[in-house]
């Protein structure tokens, strides 16, 4: 990386707005134009509840420069909290994702406190082992999350705004307009914070983490951090899954999970914004379209993670951004 | 009691030796290249199914020392074509490309050799009992911890006493210096990933004779060897050594107890030696992290 | 593009076929009047991938006899085939596709029980058919019943309930009971100690993490109880591995093996010693007694090359029901063929089996019977002939009153 940090999260603001300006026009008008070319809301749905685990992930991977494997450990937790919420306290949205979001978002920060001294492979290695833990007490505990067959039995609730009723129970389009909206604020939040000063830490870090240690920057404690935010977000996604398919289970925890979540990111282009939203509509739509094709679908997935990485290493938007990645 | 938990420390041992030789594989790979091997459960299938195809025409014994040797050669030829391109990148590209490949060789499983289970007969002779009394020890079981003894100490041999070994071994240490001194660090990692290969196809073949063969044969042996190694301390073999058999017993001896918490009782170990020893039983400081 | 039965088979098809049809816009060939659209949803891949595979064949065998005779309501079938991967959010995001983007008019699945359940609030919400050929839990036709939900396999409960009898019949009344974790070893385990406690029993049971390879702890600890008959609760892989160390530690000389339920598919994955004890088939091959099974299994066996299974049967009497149920309604609408399905017998050619076989109108599962019998190596040189049939319970008979499962049916208005 040749290239200053700042530049290269925002290549040149008026392409940054066009490129926002498009990708918010293709979101919004997504029931218009998506049953046209052969899709289903559900697939736009999945798309954005992918994306924004995707681009949740890629705050660690792609701007702090941290390769954590065990995402969807972060993901599975925000689905179990919601639902559990939902089942258990009270038939309320909003407070169910919250619960999500807490809980992804404290187991995330408890385990980071272990683990933000290790780097590389090992890193990886031991978010991926911890995933599993988690993975593992969702499948073992029958009485609380249904173990093995998956926690069954609520269903997302109509909004209730005071002075009117949004019913994304029943209606397909309105939860699509939902899931935009958390989708939007949450990605806005996600900007915030990388143009904060804290979110150019965290790219200082990722260029080079010797030369910001000796500028006196507490890289652990930054990591630590970026990692905490990275999992609440990526927990918030998770609850959404939870209620797109009112239904939480293990495998939303399962290290396969967090691999395409890995996969997404990279694919799109981990140095650009919307690099893993980019990925993640590949994927979905790549495996929904394959899987309906040929019931060897896992071969065409494989290969698609060993195309990506030995010939578009910089993803899709990296390259063309013509910058960023290796 | 007494009786119960001594044979279950046995057991345990004979199902660490296992994760031990899967663990190892790993390991190795891991040290010198610095790639997580996410398809070696797959290498294992591969192995097992290999032995599977060749039973018939050259018997299980054949099999077991044919089948390692074809899943080695498998291993190299993958690690020139594809693992090579991507050492001294970001590993997350180590670990997309494993985690491909080990969706495409699952796939391949399944394809060839079809989504049903199959049985591995294994020599009658194996099948049997020590003696009455001992009705819970197979002969197999014994034969499974000799061939892992066998391996385990051929592997320290090969590293300790042969030119590649105390290569390997030194660029685990220093792979710059390694190279600087003139050996060919790419055909190096290249042997080391086959011998890594070798000890899962190995795995895969005792495997086959234990559990049977289904594409998703290896994916549950994964994780417990990804935490051998976690727990032993990552860089050191030694380490992975007593970290499979720790697993191990600790799997067994809670059979005793809590049967229901066996599986989980393995993720426990690897957070409390996260917690209190974060660099592993033997791991050294600053190794890898 | 989805699969469909009536063009081409599942699966092996070369890259470039399928850069063919990646390439092409989906087109549907116009073929006068829109034909039937089935949509079935099942873990193709996955650990459940060998059940989910024979299903999917018995319903397009089933789709491709009736194309060549009537279809259903005199339109042609079509079957799409999506595969859930064994995870929830795909099969659920599958059934969303099939009901929104390609208009199915009835959907199948899944394997798992957990995913039929989350596909089945899926369907319920839709108003769209549904049919669960072979997704065990009880709560599916039971607490968690659904008007527009049937079942064509049989319940766990159900399961137990007729090999208790006869295991205590023929061997004794003291179990041990080795059991998976998680809802449906229990609600299994819960079933056979109801009977059994009935019959004047006794038990001891463990239980153990699902995915268990090494039994012998377990083992050791029921040797020293010295049971009647040793209960192998376990499912898939865990299932085999625990009749093979039961047969290796010489325990069929004490004690014999049993169990719920068994599968054409896993004894093909055990090995020949230990190919034993007593279990319960949702269905097989072999009833001299019912000349229609005879010339099923000699047409199946041509136009597919295998034997068929309770899996491929399941799948089979799926397709058959629609037919029949539609052809009763006179219409494929939701509400209608539920209403139609109910009580509805199956004529002999599709029940295959002795007795009345129907919908039960409480609970929404098929009244099948179940047949209990012992595994053993094949007889003679017929790889399937692994399995000999000692008594066909009825399914009413173990299913117990509607009352008792749960289910309080509430109709649509």
């Amino acid at each position: 990386m040749s290239v200053t940090t700042a530049d290269a999260v925002r290549p040149l603001p008026g392409r940054r707005w066009l490129t926002a300006a498009i990708v918010w026009a293709l979101l919004l008008s997504v029931p218009a134009w998506l049953p046209m070319l052969g899709g289903y809301t559900a697939l736009a749905a999945r798309v954005l509840v992918l994306g924004l685990a995707a681009m949740s992930f890629n705050l660690l991977l792609g701007f702090t420069g941290v390769m954590s494997f065990g995402h969807a450990a972060y993901f599975g937790l925000g689905a179990y909290g919601a639902g559990l919420t939902l089942k258990y306290l009270a038939a309320s949205t909003p407070l169910a994702m919250l619960m999500g979001v807490l809980l992804g978002g404290v187991a995330g920060t408890l385990f980071g406190l272990l683990i933000v001294r290790r780097r590389g492979v090992y890193f990886a290695m031991v978010t991926v082992a911890f995933g599993q833990i988690a993975f593992y007490i969702a499948y073992s505990w029958n009485d609380l999350t249904g173990g093995y067959d998956g926690l069954r039995g609520f269903t997302r609730a109509p909004l209730d705004l005071g002075f009117a009723t949004i019913d994304i129970a029943n209606n397909d389009i309105a939860f699509y307009y939902f899931l935009l909206a958390v989708f939007a604020v949450a990605t806005g939040l996600q900007g915030l914070l990388l143009a904060s000063p804290f979110g150019r830490t965290l790219l200082a870090i990722r260029e080079n983490e010797r030369r910001a240690r000796f500028l006196g920057i507490p890289i652990e404690r930054h990591i630590w951090m970026s990692f905490s935010i990275s999992c609440a977000f990526t927990a918030l996604a998770g609850a959404l899954y939870a209620l797109l398919n009112n239904f939480a289970d293990p495998m939303g925890l399962h290290y396969t999970l967090s691999g395409e979540i890995v996969i997404m990111a990279v694919m799109g282009g981990m140095r650009a914004f919307w690099g893993p939203l980019v990925g993640a509509t590949l994927f979905v739509v790549a495996q929904d379209y394959i899987s309906s094709i040929t019931v060897n679908w896992m071969s065409f997935v494989g290969l698609i993670f060993v195309l990506v990485v030995l010939f578009f290493p910089r993803g899709l938007l990296g390259m063309l951004q013509g910058r960023g990645g290796r | 009691m007494f009786q119960l938990v001594l044979f279950n420390v046995t057991n345990g041992l004979i199902i660490g030796a296992f994760y031990v030789l899967m663990a190892l594989g790993l390991s190795l790979i891991l040290n010198l290249s610095n790639v997580i091997n996410f398809a070696h459960g797959n290498f294992l299938a591969l192995g097992g199914y290999m032995a599977f195809v060749l039973t018939p025409y050259i018997g299980f014994w054949g099999a077991l020392l044919v089948s390692p040797l074809l899943t080695a050669l498998f291993g190299f030829v993958i690690e020139r074509l594809m693992i090579r391109r991507v050492y001294g990148r970001d590993p997350v590209y180590s670990l997309l490309l494993t985690f491909g490949l080990a969706f495409i060789m699952q796939d391949a499983c399944r394809y060839i050799w079809g989504p049903n289970g199959l049985p591995m007969n294994v020599p009658d002779l194996l099948a049997q009992p020590l003696t009455a009394d001992l009705f819970f020890i197979t002969w197999y079981r014994i034969f499974m911890v000799a061939i892992v003894i066998v391996a385990v100490a051929g592997l320290f041999a090969f590293l300790r006493y042969t030119r590649v070994g105390i290569r390997i071994r030194a660029g685990t240490l220093d792979l710059d210096t390694v190279n600087a001194l003139g050996v060919n660090v790419g055909m190096l990692r290249s042997l080391n990933f086959a011998v890594g290969s070798l000890l899962a196809g190995l795995a895969g073949v005792l495997a086959a004779g234990q559990i049977g063969l289904n594409p998703n044969m290896g994916d549950d042996l994964l994780m417990p060897s990804f935490i051998a190694i976690i727990v032993g301390g990552v860089g050191s073999l030694t380490g992975t050594l007593l970290g499979g058999l720790l697993i191990g017993v600790a799997a067994a001896l809670t059979t005793v107890v809590w049967p229901a918490a066996s599986e989980a009782v393995i993720y426990v170990i690897m957070l409390v030696v996260l917690v209190v020893r974060p660099r592993g039983l033997l791991g050294e400081e600053g190794m890898l992290t | 593009m989805t699969q469909t039965a009536t063009t081409h088979g599942l699966g092996r098809r070369t890259m470039l076929q399928t850069a063919l049809v990646l390439a092409a816009p989906p087109i549907i060939s116009a073929r006068g009047e829109t034909p039937v659209r089935i949509g079935m949803v099942d873990p193709l891949t996955g650990i459940l991938s060998a059940l989910a595979a024979s299903e999917v064949e018995g319903a397009r065998y089933a789709v491709g006899r009736l194309n060549k005779k009537n279809g259903i309501l005199g339109r042609q079938i079509e079957l799409l085939v999506e595969d859930s991967a064994n995870d929830v959010g795909t099969g659920v995001q599958k059934t969303h596709k099939l009901i929104e983007r390609d208009k199915v008019d009835v959907i199948f699945g899944d394997v798992n029980s957990g995913i039929a359940y989350a596909m089945s609030q899926v369907t319920n919400e839709a108003k769209v058919f549904h049919i669960v050929p072979g997704g065990h839990t009880d709560p599916i036709t039971g607490t968690d019943c659904k008007w527009n939900v049937f079942r064509i396999c049989n319940t766990t409960s159900m399961d137990a309930a007729a090999t208790t009898g006869e295991l205590v019949r023929r061997f004794g009344k003291k179990f041990f009971f080795i059991t998976p974790d998680y809802a449906y070893g229990h609600t299994l385990q819960d079933a056979f100690i109801k009977r059994l406690k009935a019959l004047g029993g006794e038990y001891e049971a463990e239980q153990l993490p699902i995915n268990t390879a090494d039994f012998s702890a377990t083992l050791i600890k029921a040797k020293a109880y010295k049971p009647n008959v040793l209960l192998n609760n376990m499912g898939g892989l865990a299932q085999i591995n625990c009749m093979k160390q039961f047969t290796q530690f010489g325990m069929e000389r004490e004690m014999h093996l049993g169990g719920a339920l068994f599968e054409l598919e896993t004894i093909r994955a055990v090995p020949r010693e230990a190919q034993a004890g007593t279990w319960a088939m949702e269905w097989w091959w072999e009833q001299p007694d019912v000349p229609e099974v005879g010339a099923f299994v000699a047409d199946f066996r041509k136009a597919t090359g295998k034997t068929p299974s309770a899996r491929h049967w399941f799948g089979m009497v799926a397709v058959e029901s629609v037919r029949l149920a539609a052809e009763k309604a006179g219409s494929l609408d939701g509400p209608k063929l539920s209403l139609a399905m109910e009580d509805m017998a199956l004529p002999p050619e599709v029940a295959l089996q002795p007795g009345r076989i129907f919908y039960r109108a409480g609970d929404h599962e098929l009244m099948a019977n179940i047949f209990v019998g012992d595994a053993h190596p094949p007889a003679g040189n017929n790889p399937d002939a692994v399995f000999t049939v000692t008594s066909v319970v009825p399914g009413e008979k173990a299913a117990g009153p509607v009352a008792d499962t749960g289910c309080k049916m509430v109709h649509p208005a």
